[in-house]
């Protein structure tokens, strides 16, 4: 049978029946197992009450159960267990070998690096974007356009993103736009302005910004009668403002490296494999994705921002920089902080883009990578399930949050 | 609101510069695969897609035809007239020469001496005369260097290979249906279970109800790399092995926290009165879901159809694990992509062409209900 026909009987049966699940069952309890009449009427209809939930929900449940909460539990199992020894519980062995690979640790600092940089890039230019095209008469076709890459897979932008990347030798003419580019800076004063300049300045700020972000984290703890918030968070506190600190330092550090580095103008370069930044090449890419994303929700958060507290900043004479930084920002930083977090769970599952470009060479593994790589090529279900391991826990953090954040809206 | 106090027409036009060129920066790429999926593979190797719209200089490596048949007596001398192009193109030859060492010696209608009186003169539209005694005017064509402006070129070639040449390694005919196949049962058939599970969530009253909608939360957020052992194990333990039934169940079971959520958190916000007065006439659970809140609820069942839609096409991974086995009868559009990067990461028109096949389907969906995308997004993670 085709497999055309085939789905389109599978949508038949599949949509028959459940509505046909749904409806019989519904009859059953109604007219057989407790009709609403005759002497137990009432007790009847309770008991009917209590079960018709549990009619609804069953085979949502059952889907949920088997697909999503069996395999994590089973997951954890496994990597607890040995494939070449027929399935024997071998402990952490299997971690202790994974903790042992540079191929993993090499997973794990790009994956803290996609972690920092997409959604932060993706968050301040979809703000950027939501911003400016807020009062612009063709606003709204503008995000369209900078929404539209949500719709393309991540396959396909991975060979957009190829072609712009594109290198050709040096006696031909470049194809990939980024090589055009690189190649019409020669040295001069322009080349200065744009590739150590500007770079210095982006990274600078970033540093003020991690900073102010890491200062405000500690500050409570040297003045805590004001703000309290308890000291149970000091820990926390000053965990954050050590990664704080640590990624000013890398920054600072970085500053340094783009002073002193001997740039190969003229010469075309193979972007993706260059150590350490051909990651960011790669980044580029969900960047570019995301973006749209980040705006649109975002832009939903400023039109909804209510208009007397702007009208009385204007009136108090704030410029738009003032306007924007101390009466918008604060009012849709929750916002923000959902697009964070949920640009955030889109990284930790990065997996299609790295696959399709350099599929993990030149140093740009990352964990979701990795573990198909230990899947479905090494066939080790031990240290795949071990790497999946470290996603779920790496995603941990952002779950229990949510659902403490429905449990709290729900009340 | 700008414009109340003081409206700055200078920033507001540097507002407008700046987000056309974010506009510009962020479809760049995109129209540069579009463009380059309608040139001729050697266009997109000699000249970069920008330059698409303007004459591309190549250098090209020609032949005159074979002289034993086409060469006539003149003067007692033998010569060969033809055009280098077979007069098929508007190619315009900038300079030419006869030896790979030399490829500008010559410019269009001077006479190139190959000694012993051999010469050949070739013009700017590509038109040539050979002339020599009848050993030199023999065997194979003279090849001739040049390097030629061609005019821009625009060719639905590339769809013509990708979409109906039936190649087995290039082709996205199959692929493409095959993607088709996956997609719709794998975006339906959520829908119907989830919209009656939201509806036991929003308006039923039971106990573990709070329990369970946390733990759909919970499941929202699980890596679905996580699943990909246990199912595949379960798959073919119980015999579905790897096949069309793999993927829809899979893709359905991924698919049905965010589907419940998002329909749960839409008939949450029906307004109550209907559905008790509904109930005090009579009216049971089940019709009260299929009559009143199902129709309510389009809007919220279009954007999951649409995230589904989307999300299910532009899969990768599941297909990889769930679908495609070592026959690859059952391959889909981005795995046929990646194949292609693979063995045919050079030929541009081919992959950019494929590339554009495989977007062009969710990018209609896109422009064609952004406004349901648009609401389910906001519905999906503002709080």
């Amino acid at each position: 049978m085709h497999p055309a026909f085939q789905g389109l009987l599978t949508i038949l049966i599949g949509v028959g029946g459940c509505v046909g699940y749904f409806y019989l069952s519904n009859q059953f309890l109604d007219k057989v197992l407790f009709p609403p009449k005759g002497a137990n009427a009432g007790r009847n209809i309770n008991r009917a009450g209590m079960i018709r939930p549990w009619l609804f929900l069953f085979p949502a449940i059952l889907a949920l159960g088997l697909y999503l909460a069996y395999p994590v539990l089973e997951t954890l199992r496994l990597s607890l267990t040995d494939r070449s020894q027929g399935g024997v519980f071998v402990g952490l062995a299997n971690y202790e070998q994974m903790f042992g690979e540079p191929k993993f640790w090499e997973a794990m600092r790009n994956n803290m690096m996609w972690l920092i940089v997409v959604p932060a890039a993706a968050t301040a230019f979809g703000l950027l974007a939501a911003q400016l095209t807020d009062r612009i008469k063709w606003g709204s076709i503008a995000k369209s356009l900078i929404f539209m890459p949500m719709a393309i897979s991540f396959v396909g932008a991975a060979v957009i993103f190829k072609l712009v990347y594109d290198t050709r030798p040096v006696d031909q003419q470049q194809i990939g736009v980024l090589n055009a580019v690189w190649l019409s800076f020669e040295g001069g004063l322009g080349s200065v302005l744009f590739l150590q300049i500007t770079p210095v300045i982006i990274l600078l700020s970033f540093a003020g910004i991690v900073a102010y972000a890491g200062y405000i984290f500690v500050r409570p703890i040297f003045s805590s009668e004001e703000e309290g918030g308890g000291l149970g968070f000091i820990p926390l506190r000053l965990l954050v403002a050590a990664g704080a600190a640590y990624l000013v330092f890398l920054s600072l550090r970085s500053i340094l490296g783009i002073l002193t580095f001997n740039y190969p103008y003229g010469v075309p370069q193979t972007w993706l494999t260059i150590p350490f930044w051909n990651n960011f090449f790669l980044m580029v890419v969900l960047i570019w994705i995301q973006t749209g994303f980040a705006m649109v929700i975002l832009s939903a958060a400023i039109r909804g921002i209510p208009e007397e507290t702007i009208e009385a900043a204007i009136i108090d004479g704030a410029n738009p920089f003032q306007i924007f930084f101390k009466i918008k920002m604060p009012q849709i930083m929750s916002t923000i902080v959902v697009v964070w977090t949920t640009i955030t769970l889109v990284v930790l599952k990065v997996f299609d883009i790295v696959y399709a470009m350099t599929n993990g060479q030149w140093e740009t593994q990352v964990l979701a990578n990795y573990m198909f790589d230990k899947l479905f090529r090494a066939n080790d279900w031990g240290v795949g399930s071990a790497a999946a391991i470290i996603i779920m826990i790496l995603v941990s953090p952002i779950l229990i949050w949510n659902v403490y954040s429905a449990r709290k809206e729900m009340r | 609101m700008d414009n109340i106090a003081g409206s700055k027409s200078s920033l507001n036009w540097a507002v407008q510069l700046s987000v056309l060129a974010l506009v510009l920066l962020w479809i760049f790429p995109t129209v540069g695969l579009l463009i380059s999926s309608f040139r001729t593979a050697d266009q997109i190797s000699t000249s970069g897609w920008w330059r698409a719209m303007f004459p591309a200089e190549q250098n090209l490596v020609l032949r005159t035809a074979g002289p034993d048949e086409t060469r006539i007596e003149r003067d007692g001398k033998f010569v060969v007239e033809g055009n280098l192009f077979d007069g098929g193109s508007e190619a315009v030859i900038s300079v030419w020469g006869i030896s790979s060492k030399e490829i500008s010696a010559y410019r269009p209608d001077e006479v190139a001496d190959m000694g012993d009186g051999e010469t050949i003169m070739v013009q700017a539209n590509g038109n040539y005369t050979w002339t020599g005694s009848e050993e030199q005017i023999s065997g194979r064509g003279q090849r001739v260097f040049a390097t030629a402006k061609t005019p821009p070129e625009i060719t639905l070639d590339n769809y013509k290979t990708v979409l109906i040449s039936g190649s087995t390694t290039d082709s996205m005919a199959k692929a493409f249906f095959n993607t088709l196949t996956v997609t719709l049962p794998a975006t339906i058939i959520p829908i119907v279970i989830a919209a009656f599970a939201a509806y036991a969530l929003a308006w039923m009253d039971f106990r573990g109800r709070a329990l369970l909608i946390a733990f759909v939360v919970a499941l929202l957020v699980v890596p679905l790399q996580l699943a990909l052992i246990p199912l595949l194990r379960l798959h073919l333990g119980i015999g579905i092995g790897k096949g069309y039934l793999g993927v829809w169940l899979a893709h359905t079971g991924f698919g049905l926290p965010l589907a419940i959520y998002l329909l749960r958190n839409y008939m949450v916000g029906l307004p109550r009165d209907i559905i008790e007065n509904a109930k005090v006439d009579g009216a049971t659970d089940f019709q009260i879901f299929t009559k009143i809140i199902l129709p309510l609820s389009f809007p919220a069942l279009a954007s999951f159809a649409i995230f589904q839609f989307l999300w299910t096409w532009n899969d990768l991974l599941v297909a990889k694990v769930f679908l495609i086995d070592a026959t690859g009868e059952t391959t889909v559009m981005t795995n046929q992509i990646v194949e292609l990067l693979g063995t045919r990461g050079g030929n541009w028109e081919i992959l950019a062409t494929a590339a554009f096949v495989s977007i062009a389907v969710p990018l209609f969906v896109f422009f064609a209900m952004q406004k349901y995308l648009v609401r389910g997004l906001l519905a999906g993670s503002v709080k």
